[in-house]
C-alpha cells in the first residue's frame, strides 16, 4: 500500500497507452475493465484510509526539481478521498453508460487518460504537480466535446478551453509569486501544500493571491459572472463528456477552494466573504431562473448544476465546520446526482435525437423504468430529505446560517426555484398524455442502461438515509483545517469572526 | 623601428580555437572532396557533416583550457562553451534533415554542406568572443553563408527571401558597426568588458551617446532576434526557406545572438542607467505580443509558427532584461527545450511537403491541409498536437518549464507587471496552437490518402521527430540535470 497513490494515479495513463494496441471491438469492454481495477483501487484506499488520522496520509515524497524545489508529492485526506473515488466511480458509470459507436477507441483511451488527471488533481500535494494535472485535464475534455459533440461542438471546445486556461495561467503567477514569498521568509524552496499552509501571510498580499488563485477556481466551478461557458459546454458535449464534467471537473474547482484559499489566505477569505457570497446567491437564484426559462433538457440540467455549485461555494465559506462539510459532501452528491441526470438526458437522447421538452410529453407511459429512475435522480437534485442531495445541502446551509441568516434565506428561495424547474420539467416530458406520436412505443430503458443508473439510485438512497461513513473523515480533516485557519488568521476581525461561526449558541 | 614583439605560443592558447578550426577545416575537406570526384551520394555529406559537428561538440566539452586566448579576443567562458554545444547539437540534428523522402537539388550540392560549417564557425566565433570586432565578423560570417543557404532551395520564394533576409541583414549590420564605433568612440576600446569599465570611469556621460550606441545595438541584435518592430523579415524568410532551415533558423542563430546581447546589455542595465531598462521592457513586451497577435490571423502553419517564434524570442529576451542568474539560467533552459520542440514541429513540416501547393494557392501548409489529420494519421497527428502543446506552455510538456522557470525568475526579482504579460501572452499563445489541434483533431478529413502527407518522409527524418517527441513529452525528469549543468556554466562565468 505504500505507493497506492501513484498506482492509482498512472494505472489509466498506462492502461491507457495499451489501449491503443486493443482491437477496436474489444475497447469497450477494455475500457470498463481498466475503470472498475482503477475503481477499485480506490476503494481499497478507502478501505486503507486510517479515519482517525485528520492529517494527509498515504504520502509520497520525492524530490523532482531540486533548484526550484518542486517535488512529486501526494497524499490523501478526508476533503480529498471521496473525490477521487467519485472520479473513479463516475468514470467508470460513465463508460458503462457509453453509447458512442464512432471512434470509440479514442474516446475511451481519451477518457482513461482524463481519468489520470482528474485523480492527479486530487491527490497532488505539490501546486506545481497539481498545476500540470489541472491543466492538463483541459486537453481530454477539449477532445471529447470537439470531437463527439453536437452541431456547434468546436466553438463549445474552444471556449471551454480558452476560458478556463486564461483562468488558470494568471494562477500561475500566483503560485509563483506564492512560491518566491516562501523562499523568501524561510530560505528554502518548496511547492508543497502542507508547507506553504504553515506559511503566516501578511494581510496586504493575501489579497491580491487570493485573487490569482480565485480566479481560475471561480472560472472553472464556474461561478457568476464567469458561468458562460459551460452552457455551451454542456449543451454541445456527447453524454460522457456532460456526466464527467458536471460529476467530476466543476469540482476541481470548489476543491481548490477549500484546499488553497481557506487555509492558505485566511484574513483574505474573510475580508472577501461577503462578495463571494453574494455573487453565490445570486448565481443560485439567477442560474435557477434561467434554468426554468430553457427549453432543452440539457440545459435545465446545465444551468441547475451552476445554481447547485453556488449552493456549494456558500457552504465553503461558511467557515464552519458543518459549512465545509457540508459542501464536500454535496459536491459528491451533486456528481453522483448531476452525472445521472446527463446521463438520463442521454438515454432520451439516443432514442429520439432531441432533447427539446417540448417533443416529449407522456413519457412515464411509454417508459415506466425511465421515469421512475428519472423521478428519484430529480427528487435528489432538488433535495428531498432522505436522498443524497439533501444533506449536503441542508449542511450547507445550516452552516451559512450561522454567518448570516438573511442571506441563507435567499439561497433558500433557490432551492425552492429548483424545484419549480425540475418539476415543471418532469411535468412536461413525462406526465399527460402522449402529444406527440414519435413517443409512443419508446424501448424502455435497456441492460448497459440499467447497469449504469442503478448503482447510483443506490448510492443517492443509501446515503441520503445514512451519510455518516462519508461524513465523519471530511469532518475530521476539516475541522483541523479550520484550527489551522483560526491559528494563522492575522487580523482580529478574522480570528472572532471564525470563533463566531464555530460555536452553537444553543444554550442561551 | 618598431620593437620586435615575442609572444610565446602557450599564451595563445591555441586550443580554445579548435572548435573552430574543426568545422572550418571539415568545411575545406569537403570542397576539396568535391573537386576530385562530383559522383558522391548526398548521404556521404550529410553524415561526414555530422561527424564533423560531433568532433567540434567533443573539442568544446573537452575543452579544459584557460578563459582567454588569442590575443584576448576569444572567450571561452561557460557560456561560450554551453551556447556552442546547443548549436552544434541543434546543427547535428539538423543535417539529417537532407536525407528526405525527396530529392533536393541544394542537398544534392557539396557547397550546402562547406557553406553549413562555415556557418556553424561563424556562429562559434559570435558567442566565443567579447570582442565586438570578432562578434561582428562571425556574425557576417554566419549571416552571409545563411543567405545562400536559403537562396540554394531554389525556388521563386526562397530567392525573395534570400534577398529580403541579405537586405535586412545588411542593415543590420550597418547598425552594429555604428553602436561599435560610438562605443569606441566613447572609451577607446572594443572589448566588452573594457567598454564597462570606460563607461564607468566616464560616469555614463554622455548619456545621449550612450543611448545612440544602445538603440544601435539593439536595431543590429533586433534583426537577428528578430524583436519587433525588426520582425518584418521573418514571417517571408520563413516562408520561403525550406522547413526544415526554417526550423534551424528560429533556434540558432536567435541564441548566438542571445548570447550577444547578454553581455553587452547586462553590462549596460548593471550600469543603472534607468533608460536602457525602459527600452528593453517596451521591446520584450511589444514583441511577446505582437508575435502572439499576429500569430492569431496567419492561415498558414509555417508563417503561424514564424510569428509564434517571434513570441518566443520575446519571451526569452525578457530574460535579460531581468538580468539574474535564474534568469539567464531560465533562457538557457527555455531554449534547450524549445529547441527540441520547434525543430521537431518544423521537421514535421518537412516531413510533409509535397511538390505541389494541393490546397492552396499560395501557401504550402494552410490549415485545412491539416483537417481531420487524426483519423488519415493518427501517430502523426498526435506527434504535431504534442508539439503544439508543448510550443503552447501547456503542461507537462518541455517548454512549460521554460516558461515556468523564466516567469519565477521574473517574479522573484520584483517584475510582477512583466509575469502577469508573460501570463495573458501564453494565454494568447494557446489559441492559435490549439487552432491547428482543432483542425487535426476536431474536423472531418478533406482525403483518404494518407500518402500526400508523407511524401517527404523517411527513416532518419522518423527518428528525430521520434527524438524530438521523447525529449518534448519526458522534459519533467530532464529539467532537474540540464538546469545543474546551466547554472553551473553560467556561474563560473560570472553572469
Amino acid at each position: 500500500m505504500d505507493h497506492i497513490l501513484s498506482l492509482i494515479i498512472f494505472f489509466p495513463l498506462v492502461a491507457g497507452v495499451f489501449g491503443f494496441l486493443v482491437n477496436k471491438d474489444s475497447i469497450r469492454v477494455y475500457g470498463i475493465t481498466v475503470a472498475a481495477l482503477e475503481f477499485s483501487l480506490t476503494i481499497a484506499l478507502w478501505l486503507g484510509f486510517d479515519n482517525n488520522i485528520d492529517g494527509f496520509q498515504f504520502v509520497e515524497h520525492a524530490v523532482l526539481i531540486s533548484h526550484f524545489g518542486m517535488s512529486y508529492h501526494l497524499g490523501v485526506d478526508g476533503i480529498s478521498l471521496f473525490l477521487v473515488i467519485l472520479s473513479t466511480f463516475m468514470t467508470l458509470i460513465a463508460l458503462i453508460g457509453l453509447s458512442i459507436k464512432k471512434d470509440a477507441k479514442n474516446l475511451i483511451i481519451t477518457v482513461l487518460y482524463l481519468e489520470m488527471t482528474m485523480v492527479g488533481v486530487f491527490l497532488s500535494l505539490d501546486v506545481i504537480l497539481f498545476y500540470l494535472f489541472w491543466e492538463f485535464s483541459l486537453v481530454p475534455m477539449l477532445y471529447i466535446i470537439g470531437a463527439w459533440g453536437s452541431e456547434r461542438r468546436i466553438y463549445a471546445a474552444i471556449k471551454f478551453f480558452l476560458y478556463t486556461f486564461a483562468g488558470s495561467v494568471l494562477m500561475l503567477v500566483g503560485i509563483l509569486y506564492m512560491g518566491y514569498i516562501y523562499h523568501a521568509t524561510t530560505g528554502i524552496w518548496s511547492f508543497s501544500i502542507p508547507d506553504w499552509q504553515l506559511l503566516v501571510l501578511p494581510f496586504n498580499l493575501q489579497l491580491w493571491l487570493f485573487g490569482a488563485f480565485f480566479l481560475a477556481f471561480a472560472i472553472k466551478v464556474p461561478m457568476f459572472p464567469f458561468h458562460t461557458w459551460l452552457p455551451y459546454a454542456h449543451g454541445q458535449a456527447p453524454t460522457i463528456g456532460s456526466v464527467i464534467l458536471a460529476a467530476v471537473l466543476l469540482k476541481m474547482g470548489t476543491y481548490g477552494m477549500v484546499r488553497f484559499l481557506l487555509p492558505l489566505f485566511p484574513d483574505a477569505t474573510i475580508y472577501f466573504l461577503m462578495p463571494i457570497a453574494v455573487m453565490a446567491i445570486i448565481m443560485v437564484i439567477y442560474a435557477a431562473m434561467v434554468a426554468y426559462a430553457q427549453e432543452d433538457m440539457k440545459q435545465v440540467i446545465a444551468y441547475s448544476s451552476i445554481s447547485h455549485m453556488g449552493i456549494i461555494i456558500l457552504g465553503t465559506f461558511a467557515i464552519n465546520a458543518e459549512g465545509i462539510t457540508g459542501s464536500i459532501f454535496l459536491m459528491i452528491s451533486h456528481g453522483i446526482v448531476s452525472g445521472a441526470l446527463f446521463m438520463l438526458v442521454g438515454c432520451i437522447y439516443d432514442r429520439r435525437h432531441t432533447k427539446m421538452m417540448s417533443e416529449f410529453g407522456g413519457l412515464a407511459i411509454s417508459m415506466p423504468t425511465f421515469a421512475t429512475i428519472y423521478g428519484i435522480m430529480l427528487m435528489a437534485s432538488v433535495g428531498l430529505p432522505l436522498t443524497i442531495g439533501f444533506v449536503g445541502e441542508f449542511l450547507s446551509l445550516m452552516g451559512f446560517y450561522k454567518v448570516s441568516w438573511i442571506m441563507t434565506l435567499f439561497a433558500g428561495t433557490g432551492i425552492i426555484l429548483g424545484a419549480v424547474y425540475m418539476l415543471t420539467l418532469y411535468k412536461k416530458s413525462f406526465f399527460g398524455e402522449i402529444t406527440n406520436e414519435k413517443n409512443r412505443g419508446l424501448k424502455d430503458l435497456n441492460g448497459r442502461e440499467l447497469t449504469a443508473l442503478i448503482p447510483l439510485v443506490a448510492l443517492v438512497i443509501i446515503l441520503g438515509v445514512y451519510p455518516k461513513p462519508i461524513l465523519d473523515p471530511i469532518d475530521a480533516s476539516v475541522k483541523k483545517m479550520i484550527v489551522l485557519m483560526q491559528k494563522k488568521a492575522l487580523t482580529h476581525e478574522a480570528k472572532e469572526f471564525i470563533v463566531r461561526v464555530n460555536t452553537i449558541k444553543g444554550g442561551e | 623601428m618598431l620593437e620586435p614583439i615575442t609572444i610565446s605560443i602557450e599564451s595563445l592558447n591555441i586550443t580554445s580555437l579548435l572548435p573552430m578550426a574543426i568545422t572550418v577545416f571539415g568545411a575545406l575537406m569537403i570542397i576539396c572532396i568535391d573537386l576530385m570526384t562530383k559522383t558522391l551520394s548526398r548521404s556521404f555529406y550529410t553524415i561526414l557533416t555530422v561527424l564533423i559537428i560531433l568532433l567540434s561538440l567533443s573539442s568544446v566539452i573537452g575543452y579544459a583550457g584557460e578563459n582567454r586566448g588569442f590575443f584576448d579576443v576569444v572567450l571561452v567562458d561557460g557560456i561560450s562553451l554551453m551556447t556552442q554545444m546547443i548549436i552544434l547539437i541543434t546543427s547535428a540534428l539538423f543535417v539529417p534533415l537532407s536525407l528526405g523522402g525527396k530529392r533536393f537539388q541544394e542537398f544534392a550540392m557539396a557547397e550546402f554542406y562547406a557553406l553549413f560549417l562555415f556557418m556553424i564557425t561563424g556562429f562559434q566565433f559570435m558567442v566565443a568572443s567579447d570582442n565586438l570586432i570578432l562578434i561582428f565578423i562571425g556574425l557576417e560570417t554566419a549571416s552571409l553563408a545563411l543567405y545562400t543557404l536559403i537562396a540554394m532551395h531554389n525556388r521563386k520564394k526562397a530567392h525573395e527571401a534570400a534577398i529580403k533576409y541579405f537586405t535586412m541583414g545588411a542593415l543590420a549590420a550597418g547598425f552594429f558597426v555604428m553602436s561599435a564605433l560610438i562605443f569606441y568612440t566613447l572609451t577607446g576600446s572594443v572589448e566588452i568588458y573594457q567598454i564597462a569599465d570606460g563607461l564607468a570611469q566616464r560616469n555614463f556621460e554622455p548619456l545621449v551617446a550612450i543611448l545612440a550606441g544602445t538603440v544601435f545595438m539593439i536595431a543590429a541584435l533586433g534583426f537577428k532576434l528578430s524583436i519587433v518592430p525588426f520582425h518584418t523579415w521573418t514571417p517571408d524568410v520563413y516562408e520561403g526557406s525550406s522547413s526544415a532551415l526554417a526550423g534551424y533558423m528560429s533556434v540558432v542563430p536567435k541564441i548566438a545572438g542571445f548570447v550577444v546581447a547578454m553581455r553587452l546589455f547586462e553590462m549596460l542595465i548593471g550600469s543603472g542607467v534607468i533608460w536602457l531598462e525602459y527600452i528593453l521592457y517596451g521591446a520584450v513586451v511589444l514583441t511577446m505580443s505582437m508575435g502572439n497577435i499576429l500569430a492569431l490571423v496567419q492561415e498558414d502553419v509555417k508563417r503561424m509558427l514564424a510569428f509564434s517564434s517571434i513570441a518566443h524570442a520575446g519571451f526569452v529576451f525578457s530574460a535579460i532584461l531581468i538580468g539574474t542568474t535564474e534568469s539567464n539560467a531560465g533562457l538557457f533552459l527555455y531554449w534547450i527545450l524549445f529547441m527540441f520542440t520547434n525543430l521537431g514541429a518544423f521537421t514535421m513540416l518537412w516531413a510533409m511537403r509535397h511538390r505541389k501547393n494541393l490546397w492552396d494557392n499560395r501557401y504550402q501548409h494552410p490549415f485545412t491541409k491539416f483537417s481531420g489529420m487524426v483519423k488519415v494519421m493518427p501517430t502523426s497527428a498526435v506527434i504535431m498536437g504534442i508539439f503544439m502543446f508543448a510550443l503552447a506552455g501547456m503542461p507537462p510538456f518541455s517548454v512549460f518549464w521554460g516558461k515556468l522557470y523564466l516567469m519565477s525568475a521574473a517574479v522573484n526579482s520584483g517584475f510582477i507587471i512583466l509575469a502577469i504579460v508573460m501570463a495573458i501572452n501564453s494565454a494568447i499563445a494557446v489559441y492559435y496552437y490549439m487552432k491547428l489541434i482543432v483542425y487535426m483533431f476536431l474536423k472531418e478529413p478533406v482525403t483518404e490518402d494518407n500518402h500526400i502527407y508523407s511524401t517527404n518522409n523517411s527513416t532518419i527524418l522518423k527518428v528525430i521527430i521520434g527524438f524530438a517527441v521523447l525529449v518534448t513529452t519526458i522534459s519533467v525528469v530532464m529539467v532537474e540535470p540540464i538546469l545543474e549543468i546551466i547554472t553551473n556554466y553560467i556561474i563560473s562565468s560570472g553572469f
